[in-house]
C-alpha cells in the first residue's frame, strides 16, 4: 500500500487524511522507505527524519482534535535554499556544509502553519547557479527517467523528488529557469510566480532582482494548492508585491473559452522537431477547450541570455560576499592573515561555476565596464519587458517550450558552459521581465518527457494555473511516472 | 565603451582580487576561459541601440514600503554565534587586522 | 603657512540618526551595550536575510536638506558600494550613489574676525555604518563587535570650499549645530554621532586646478580635526617644498602622537563597484512629504537668535551665544517663560550658569539647576523674597543638591529677605549702640559711613535683610 499513497497527488492525499484512510505518520514514513531506497538519485540533502516523523504524529494529533489546517500533514521537500530553522541549509554549497539556520525562511514558516510536514532538503546546484544540478558539493542528482540524465537545475533535488515520488510536492525556486526546467526534464509542473508573489525571505541570495520561489508538483492543481499557502506580501522582504495573493484552486474549473493564446515566432527557432511537434499538440488540446490562438512576437529574446549572464553574476558577486568565512560559513584552516582567510576561505568552498559567475560579475560592475555591461543588461531587460507588455496587449498567455529539448545525460555539457547556459534560452526571459511562468509535462522525446511553458502577465498565477488545470483534465501527461529509471 | 573585451590572465587576477578569490596558477587558466564564454555571450547586447533606454532594476517598478521606527528585534547573540567560526567574549574573531 | 601655498579643504561628515532602531533591522541603536547583542541576522548578513528601510530616517534627511536649501530628490534610491572588510558583514555597504536624497545646498559659517563664509555643500545621502573591529589581543586576533553595523548616517559631503582647519572647524561646528538643532542627530561626538573625514590638499596661491588630496578618515572631535588638519597641511607643505610629490592615500590621525598616517587596511584601495541595491525599491519622496516635513521643521539659529535681539532686545553677543546650542537656547526659554524676564534670564544663564557648567564640565543637559529652579530664583529676586547676593547662595545650594526647588532651599536655609522693620529695628539700636565712634563721624558729615552701617546690619542678619529698607531706616536714625 505504501507505493500507492506515496504516489497519490497532494490533492488526493489531503481527502485520504481527511477520511482517516492513512495517518499522516503512515504517508511520512512511507516517504521517508522511499527516499531511503532510492539513494541513488541522491535528490535530498538532509532527510529530516526524525522531525519528520515528530511533527506528522503532531498533525495526526492536531486532525484529530478537529484541526482544520489547509495542507495539516502533507509531507513536503523544501530546497536547501530555503532556511529552516534547526536544519542544515547549505544551498548546495560545502561553504554552508556546516550552517544550521537559526530561523526560518518565510516560505518555510509559512507551510508550516499550514501544516505540513518537512520531510528534508533537496539537492541543488551550488547557489542556484546551474541548469544541471551537476554543480551541487553534495554530487549531482539523478533523473528518474533515466539516471544518466541530468534532472535539471538548479532545483533539480526538487523536481527529481516529485517525479520519483519521495515527496508529495516541492518548493524550488527560479532565477533563469531553475523551477520549469527541472520540472520540465522530470515530467512534473512547476510554475514560477510573478517576481515578488513570493517572499525571499530566508531564501538564499543568488540574483535578487530574478529570484523567485513557486511550487514544484504532480499537478497543476496541487502547485495551486502549494502556492496559496506560498504567496503573500511580507514585511520582511521590500520586493515582495502588495497585490493581494488569492486562493489558486478556487479558480481552477472555469473553462478555457474566449482565452487567448500567443505563440512567439522566435521561441520556436531552434526546438527539435519533437517539442515543435509536441507543442502543435498542446496547441490543438487547448483549442479544443476553448482558447484561441494567434502569433505573437518578442524581437528580443535573443537578448535574453546575454543580458541574464551579466544581471545575475553581478547582482551574484555581491550576493555572495557575505560569505567570508567570519560569522557563519566555512572557513579556512590556519588563516595567516586576513586576506588569506577571506580568499581561501572563499576559494576552498565554492565550486567553479559560483566562482566564475562571482567572476563575471565584478567584472561587469568595476569602473569603466559598468556601463557597457550591468547598464546595458538592465536597458536590454526594458525592452524586453516592453516586449511582453506588447504582447500581453492582444493575449492573455504566451504558449512555448519549456527547453530545447529533453534532459540530456550527466556529463554532455559538463564542459561546454555554453550550451549549458543555452538550456534556459526560453524561461530567462520571464524572469527577466519579473512574469509568471509554468512549465507543464505535454509529451515524451527518447522516452523523457518534454514540459510545454505558459507565461502570464503579472499577477496571472490563477489563470496559468486553471490553463494547466483544464489541459490536465484531458491528458494524462502529468500522470505518467518513472517506471523504474534504471540505468540504460 | 568597452568594444570587445581581452580576457587576459592580468584582468582575471585582478577581478580575482576584487572578489577576494584565491587563483592558484592552475585554476587561470579555467576561469580565464569561464570569464571568456559568458563574456562573449554578453558582446550580443553591444548590437542593440540602448541609448535613451530606463534600465530595470526591479522587474514591478514598484516603490519602497517602509518599516515603521521600533526595536523589533532582540538580543540573540547566543543562537547567531552557534553557526560562527570563532568567537570570544561575544566578539566574532578574525586575524588581526592591521588599519 | 607660508604665503606660497593654499590650503583646499572638503569635508565629509557623518552624521548619526537618532532613530530608536537600525536602518533596515529592527535591532536597537542603543549606545553601550554588550557586543553583538545588537546585531541581528539582517545586520550580521546572515544568509537569505533581506533589509527593510526605516521610514524615521526620511524626514530627518529632508528636514536637513530643507535647511541648508537644497533640493531634495523625489526618487531616492540605495545602491549597494562592495568592499571587503571584517566590520562590513554582508562585503557591501547599502549606501546612495547616483539618486542621494539630498542634492546642493550651503550653510553659512561664521569666522573669528566676525566675517561670514559660504560654503557649499555638494550632497547628503543615506547609508549604514560599518561595525567596530576591537584590536586588543585576543591571541594576537581582531574582535569584531557589529552593534553599529546597520545604525542610519547621513554622510554630508561639503565642496572644496574650506582654505583653512578654522574654517574647517567652524563648518564642522556649523553643521553639528544644525544637525542637534534639526533633532536629525544627537550630535553626541564622544559616542561617535558626528565623524568628519578631511580631505586636504594644496595648491601654489593663485592656481586654478587643486592639488593631489589625501583623506584624513574617522576623526571625531572638532579638537582632533583641527589637529589633523594642520598636521596634513604642514606634513603637505613640507613634501611639496622639498620637491615632493603628495601621494592620494587615506590615512588616519592618531591623537596620541598628532599625527596622521596611511591607512594600510584594504577598506581603502578598492574598486567599489557600486549597483543598484535589487533588495530595496526606490523610495518616492513626494511635495506633500516635504511640506509636512517643512512644517514641523523647529526654529533654527539663525531664526532664534534673530529673534532674541529684535522680541527680547537681547544683545548680539548674548543672543548669539545662547542660540548656538540648542539645549542653551531651549534652557534659556523656559526659564524666560518661567520669568518673563528675557534680560534676567539672558545674565543669568550666561553668567553663573554657563561659569558652573564650565567649571564642573557639564553639557546643559546635565545641569543639576533645572531651568524651572532657575527660573524661580529668578522670580525669587524679583518679587523681593531674596536678594541678588541671597540668589547666588541658592543657586550654588540648588547645584549642590541641597534641596529639590528653590522656594524649599530658602525656606529650609532662612533666607527669607527681611523687610519688616519691627524685626530690623533692634538689630539696627544694636550697631548703633555698637559703633559710637562711627555715628559721630557721620553725623558730623562722612555720610559715606552709611555703608558701613548697612553691610554690618546685613552681616548681622546673614544677609537676609532688605538692603534698601535697611539703608531707609539707618538714615532716618542717623539723620
Amino acid at each position: 500500500m505504501s507505493d500507492s499513497i506515496t504516489e497519490r497527488s497532494l490533492t488526493e492525499q489531503l481527502r485520504d487524511l481527511e477520511a482517516g484512510q492513512y495517518s499522516s505518520r503512515e504517508l511520512t514514513e512511507a516517504y521517508l522507505q522511499k527516499i531511503a531506497s532510492a539513494s541513488d538519485i541522491n535528490a535530498y540533502i538532509t532527510v529530516s527524519s526524525e522531525q519528520a516523523i515528530e511533527s506528522a504524529d503532531l498533525a495526526d494529533q492536531r486532525r484529530a482534535s478537529g484541526d482544520s489546517a489547509p495542507l495539516l500533514g502533507i509531507p513536503i521537500a523544501h530546497k536547501d535554499i530555503f532556511c529552516e530553522k534547526g536544519v542544515k541549509t547549505s544551498a548546495g554549497s560545502k561553504m554552508l556544509d556546516n550552517f544550521v539556520s537559526p530561523y526560518d525562511s518565510t516560505v518555510v514558516s509559512k507551510l508550516k502553519e499550514a501544516g505540513v510536514v518537512s520531510l528534508g532538503k533537496t539537492n541543488m546546484d551550488e547557489f542556484a547557479m546551474g541548469s544541471s544540478n551537476e554543480a551541487s558539493f553534495y554530487g549531482p542528482v539523478r533523473n528518474p527517467w533515466n539516471h544518466d540524465r541530468v534532472p535539471g537545475g538548479s532545483s533539480g533535488g526538487s523536481a527529481a523528488a516529485v517525479a520519483a515520488s519521495l515527496c508529495s510536492a516541492a518548493t524550488g525556486t527560479d532565477t533563469g529557469g531553475s523551477i520549469r526546467q527541472p520540472a520540465a526534464f522530470c515530467g512534473i509542473t512547476g510554475l514560477k510566480p510573478t517576481y515578488g508573489r513570493v517572499s525571499r525571505w530566508g531564501m538564499i541570495a543568488y540574483a535578487s532582482s530574478l529570484d523567485q520561489a513557486g511550487p514544484m508538483a504532480r499537478s497543476a492543481d496541487d502547485c495551486a494548492l502549494l502556492l496559496t499557502h506560498m504567496a503573500g506580501q511580507d514585511h520582511r522582504d521590500s520586493t515582495s508585491s502588495s497585490v493581494e495573493a488569492e486562493d489558486y484552486s478556487s479558480a481552477l474549473t472555469s473553462d478555457l473559452s474566449g482565452l487567448k493564446i500567443g505563440i512567439c515566432t522566435e521561441f520556436m527557432d531552434g526546438v527539435d522537431s519533437a517539442v515543435a511537434d509536441i507543442l502543435d499538440q498542446t496547441r490543438q488540446s487547448l483549442e479544443a477547450l476553448g482558447a484561441n490562438f494567434s502569433e505573437i512576437s518578442l524581437p528580443n529574446t535573443h537578448l535574453a541570455i546575454p543580458a541574464y549572464y551579466i544581471i545575475a553574476p553581478a547582482e551574484c558577486s555581491a550576493n555572495l560576499s557575505r560569505y567570508d568565512g567570519v560569522r557563519f560559513g566555512y572557513r579556512c584552516e590556519g588563516p595567516e592573515n586576513l586576506e588569506d582567510l577571506y580568499k581561501r576561505s572563499r576559494s576552498e568552498s565554492f565550486g567553479r561555476e559560483v566562482k566564475n559567475r562571482i567572476m563575471v560579475g565584478a567584472f561587469a560592475l568595476s569602473a569603466g565596464y559598468y556601463d557597457a555591461y550591468y547598464k546595458k543588461a538592465q536597458q536590454i531587460r526594458r525592452l524586453i519587458k516592453q516586449d511582453f507588455e506588447e504582447a500581453f496587449a492582444s493575449v492573455d498567455m504566451i504558449l512555448g517550450p519549456t527547453t530545447p529539448g529533453p534532459a540530456f545525460a550527466l556529463g554532455d555539457k559538463l564542459d561546454d558552459a555554453k550550451a549549458m547556459y543555452l538550456q534556459d534560452i526560453y524561461t530567462i526571459s520571464a524572469n527577466l521581465a519579473g512574469l509568471p511562468a509554468l512549465s507543464m509535462p505535454a509529451g515524451t522525446e527518447d522516452a523523457m518527457p518534454i514540459g510545454a511553458q505558459l507565461i502570464g502577465n503579472y499577477f496571472q498565477e490563477a489563470n496559468i494555473l486553471r490553463t494547466a488545470h483544464q489541459y490536465q483534465q484531458v491528458t494524462d501527461w502529468h500522470k505518467r511516472r518513472p517506471e523504474k529509471g534504471e540505468t540504460a | 565603451m568597452a568594444d570587445e573585451v581581452t580576457v587576459t590572465e592580468e584582468v582575471v587576477k585582478d577581478v580575482a582580487e576584487l572578489a577576494q578569490l584565491k587563483v592558484a596558477e592552475g585554476d587561470l587558466e579555467v576561469l580565464t576561459a569561464g570569464m571568456k564564454t559568458i563574456l562573449e555571450l554578453a558582446e550580443q547586447m553591444q548590437s542593440v541601440d540602448t541609448t535613451g533606454v530606463n534600465p530595470v532594476s526591479n522587474p514591478l517598478d514598484a516603490t519602497q514600503r517602509l518599516r515603521a521606527d521600533e526595536v523589533t528585534e532582540s538580543d540573540q547573540h547566543e543562537l547567531y554565534q552557534s553557526v560562527a567560526p570563532e568567537t570570544e567574549d561575544g566578539l566574532y574573531l578574525v586575524p588581526r587586522v592591521v588599519e | 603657512m607660508s604665503a606660497q601655498w593654499e590650503t583646499v579643504i572638503g569635508l565629509e561628515i557623518h552624521v548619526q540618526l537618532s532613530t530608536d532602531s537600525k536602518i533596515f533591522s529592527g535591532a536597537s541603536t542603543a549606545f553601550g551595550a554588550q557586543p553583538n547583542t545588537q546585531a541581528s541576522a539582517v545586520d550580521l548578513g546572515l544568509p537569505g536575510v533581506l533589509p527593510v528601510v526605516n521610514e524615521a530616517v526620511f524626514p530627518k534627511a529632508v528636514s536637513f536638506g530643507l535647511a541648508i536649501g537644497a533640493d531634495i530628490g523625489q526618487r531616492s534610491c540605495f545602491d549597494r558600494k562592495n568592499y571587503f572588510y571584517p566590520d562590513l558583514p554582508k562585503g557591501y555597504q547599502i549606501t546612495q550613489m547616483d539618486e542621494p536624497i539630498v542634492m546642493g545646498g550651503s550653510v553659512d559659517i561664521n569666522l573669528k574676525d566676525g566675517s561670514t563664509k559660504t560654503i557649499r555643500i555638494t550632497r547628503a545621502h543615506l547609508e549604514e555604518d560599518a561595525g567596530k573591529s576591537l584590536h586588543e589581543d585576543f591571541h594576537g586576533m581582531t574582535g569584531i563587535d557589529l552593534n553599529r553595523a546597520g545604525t542610519p548616517l547621513l554622510e554630508i559631503v561639503s565642496e572644496p570650499d574650506m582654505r583653512s582647519a578654522e574654517e574647517a572647524v567652524a563648518y564642522a561646528r556649523t553643521i553639528h549645530q544644525l544637525v542637534t538643532y534639526l533633532s536629525v542627530s544627537d550630535g553626541n561626538m564622544a559616542e561617535g554621532s558626528l565623524r568628519c573625514d578631511a580631505n586636504v590638499s594644496l595648491r601654489k596661491r593663485g592656481e586654478e586646478t587643486y592639488g593631489t588630496r589625501t583623506e584624513t578618515k574617522n576623526v571625531n572631535s572638532f579638537r582632533f580635526l583641527e589637529q589633523a588638519i594642520k598636521h596634513e597641511i604642514t606634513r603637505q607643505r613640507e613634501i611639496l617644498e622639498s620637491g615632493g610629490r603628495v601621494a592620494q592615500e587615506t590615512r588616519l590621525y592618531d591623537p596620541d602622537k598628532n599625527e596622521t598616517r596611511p591607512m594600510r587596511s584594504k577598506e581603502t584601495a578598492t574598486d567599489y563597484r557600486y549597483f543598484p541595491e535589487p533588495d530595496l525599491l526606490p523610495v518616492t519622496i513626494d511635495e506633500a512629504f516635504i511640506n509636512r516635513v517643512r512644517d514641523r521643521m523647529p526654529e533654527l539659529p539663525g531664526q532664534k537668535k534673530q529673534r532674541y535681539t529684535e522680541m527680547w532686545q537681547l544683545s548680539d553677543e548674548d543672543a548669539g551665544l545662547i542660540s548656538s546650542d540648542l539645549g542653551l537656547a531651549t534652557y534659556f526659554e523656559e526659564c524666560v517663560s518661567a520669568t518673563d524676564d528675557p534680560t534676567l534670564s539672558a545674565n543669568w544663564v550666561r553668567g553663573d550658569l554657563l561659569a558652573a557648567l564650565n567649571r564642573a564640565e557639564l553639557a546643559i543637559e546635565e545641569s543639576p539647576v533645572s531651568a524651572e529652579n532657575l527660573g524661580q530664583i529668578i522670580r525669587r529676586i524679583k518679587d523681593g523674597t531674596i536678594s541678588g547676593k541671597i540668589a547666588k547662595t541658592v543657586f550654588a545650594g540648588l547645584w549642590e543638591g541641597k534641596a529639590s526647588s528653590a522656594d524649599e532651599y530658602i525656606e529650609v536655609e532662612g533666607l527669607i529677605q527681611v523687610s519688616d522693620s519691627d524685626a530690623l529695628e533692634p538689630v539696627i539700636d544694636k550697631i548703633i549702640a555698637d559703633n559710637p565712634k562711627q555715628v559721630e563721624q557721620y553725623q558730623a558729615g562722612k555720610t559715606k559711613l552709611l555703608g558701613f552701617f548697612v553691610g554690618q546690619i546685613m552681616k548681622e542678619t546673614g544677609g537676609k535683610a532688605n538692603p534698601q529698607q535697611v539703608n531707609d531706616l539707618v538714615k532716618s536714625k542717623l539723620d
